[in-house]
């Protein structure tokens, strides 16, 4: 390509030093700038400048739109939390209810109870208090009758009323 | 590109900087100002290649970007951030302006890399029109935006009283050399490296020394690739810096 080309630019050893190319660089330089600013500022740069607009854009969104969704998750929950405690209550007021009528059934059942041994205690207390006055009797009787029988053995003759005065003031002391 | 023409002379034929030559696309000739040239072929190449990037890439417009698409969007948002943290928030008006100009010196350095190539930023022609067209609109921009007070840029406030005229007087010279350095930073890098690896190469045509030869071309291609990059980056950010400098003059 350049080989044969020694015109303006072979008297100088570095090219970069022949001015009589400068106008030529100077003019094409000032072209492709002209070029590209207008290539980058009326096409590329506002178009990539709108996709990394849209681009966050919709990152904004989705970040709100998962937030949104973390809102209805946290109110689900707490709707959830709410109901178990409600249900929680409604259980304790119910086994509550339940105690309750036991316990009022139980406190019949027992009244009852009480006032059935309570009878039958005042009956078997009847009981041994006739018991023990039989027994008394008995006694009297038995005493009686070994007091003749003594009396009768040391030759006497028991004279039944003195007998039983006798015993029966014994027993009273 | 570059075949010496003088090959007769000696067995090694040094013309490293050959492949600067500016010459007409179509036919031989003087070189005047509308003359198609290898130089508009490689700029053309470079409009390509940033349609390619940003036009073609990005022209799925798809939330889930594509492999093209995520390209031209990693360059956007490098220049995009670049420009807005160093030059403020209200500089990214500039942006493509900036952009522009990131774009153009990146694919030049970067197509310049492909063999028998020309690349338009080697030559200080080229970089000194960018970097005086970013003094001029930065310097221009300054004063419309803050009127008498751009010149508190050099009017260094923290410094003590007496100092303050001689800092005023070193500010004034590195503010008009920033052009310079502007502009020989990146034509210097560029060429160096394409001088550097033409050398290597004419070492290859010695049969001893062609592997060390080549390993060394190998070694410097990955350097500046490298390079190629960093020096579009290097131009951008000084850009953002001038820029910044001009919208906050005050230190």
């Amino acid at each position: 390509m350049a080989t044969e080309t020694h015109g303006a630019t072979e008297a100088v050893a570095m090219p970069q030093l022949d001015f009589a190319t400068f106008p030529n660089q100077i003019f094409w330089l000032l072209v492709t700038l002209v070029v590209i600013y207008f290539v980058l500022s009326k096409i590329a740069l506002p178009r990539i400048s709108s996709v990394l607009a849209e681009r966050s854009g919709t990152i904004m969104n989705d970040i709100s739109a998962a937030e949104e969704l973390k809102l209805k998750a946290q109110d689900a929950e707490n709707a959830y939390n709410k109901a178990l405690a409600e249900a929680k209550a409604e259980a304790q007021r119910i086994s509550g209810e339940a105690n309750a009528a036991i316990q009022a059934d139980l406190d019949v059942a027992l009244a009852k109870a009480d006032a059935e041994i309570a009878v039958k205690a005042a009956e078997s207390e009847a009981m041994i208090a006739e018991i023990r006055d039989n027994a008394a009797d008995s006694v009297k009787v038995v005493a009686k009758d070994t007091a003749k029988e003594l009396v009768a053995a040391f030759g006497g003759k028991a004279d039944a009323k003195t007998l039983t005065a006798a015993i029966n003031a014994r027993l009273k002391g | 590109m570059a075949t010496e023409a003088h090959g007769t002379e000696s067995s090694l034929a040094f013309h490293p900087m050959d492949q600067f030559r500016i010459t007409p696309l179509f036919g031989d000739g003087d070189v005047h100002w509308y003359t198609v040239t290898n130089a508009t072929l490689w700029m053309g190449l470079a409009v390509l290649g940033v349609v390619l990037l940003l036009v073609v890439g990005s022209r799925g417009r798809s939330i889930v970007p594509s492999k093209g698409q995520s390209l031209a969007e990693l360059t956007y948002g490098f220049v995009y951030k670049m420009l807005e943290d160093v030059g403020g928030k209200d500089s990214v008006r500039y942006f493509p302006y900036v952009m522009t100009l990131f774009c153009f010196i990146a694919f030049s350095n970067i197509l310049g890399l492909l063999p028998l190539s020309f690349t338009p930023t080697t030559h200080i022609a080229v970089t000194g029109v960018l970097a005086l067209l970013v003094f001029v609109f930065v310097t221009v921009l300054g004063f419309v935006k803050n009127g008498a007070k751009f010149l508190e840029l050099f009017w260094v406030k923290s410094a003590p009283l007496a100092l303050r005229p001689v800092l005023a007087v070193i500010e004034l010279i590195s503010y008009f050399v920033r052009p310079v350095s502007h502009s020989i930073r990146l034509a210097g890098n560029m060429m160096a490296g394409h001088a550097v690896i033409k050398v290597f190469a004419t070492f290859a045509a010695i049969k001893l020394i062609a592997p060390v030869s080549i390993a060394a071309i190998t070694a410097m291609y990955g350097l500046e690739l490298l390079v190629a990059f960093i020096q579009a980056y290097v131009f951008t950010i000084l850009t953002c810096v001038y820029l910044k400098d001009a919208l906050h003059p005050s230190h």
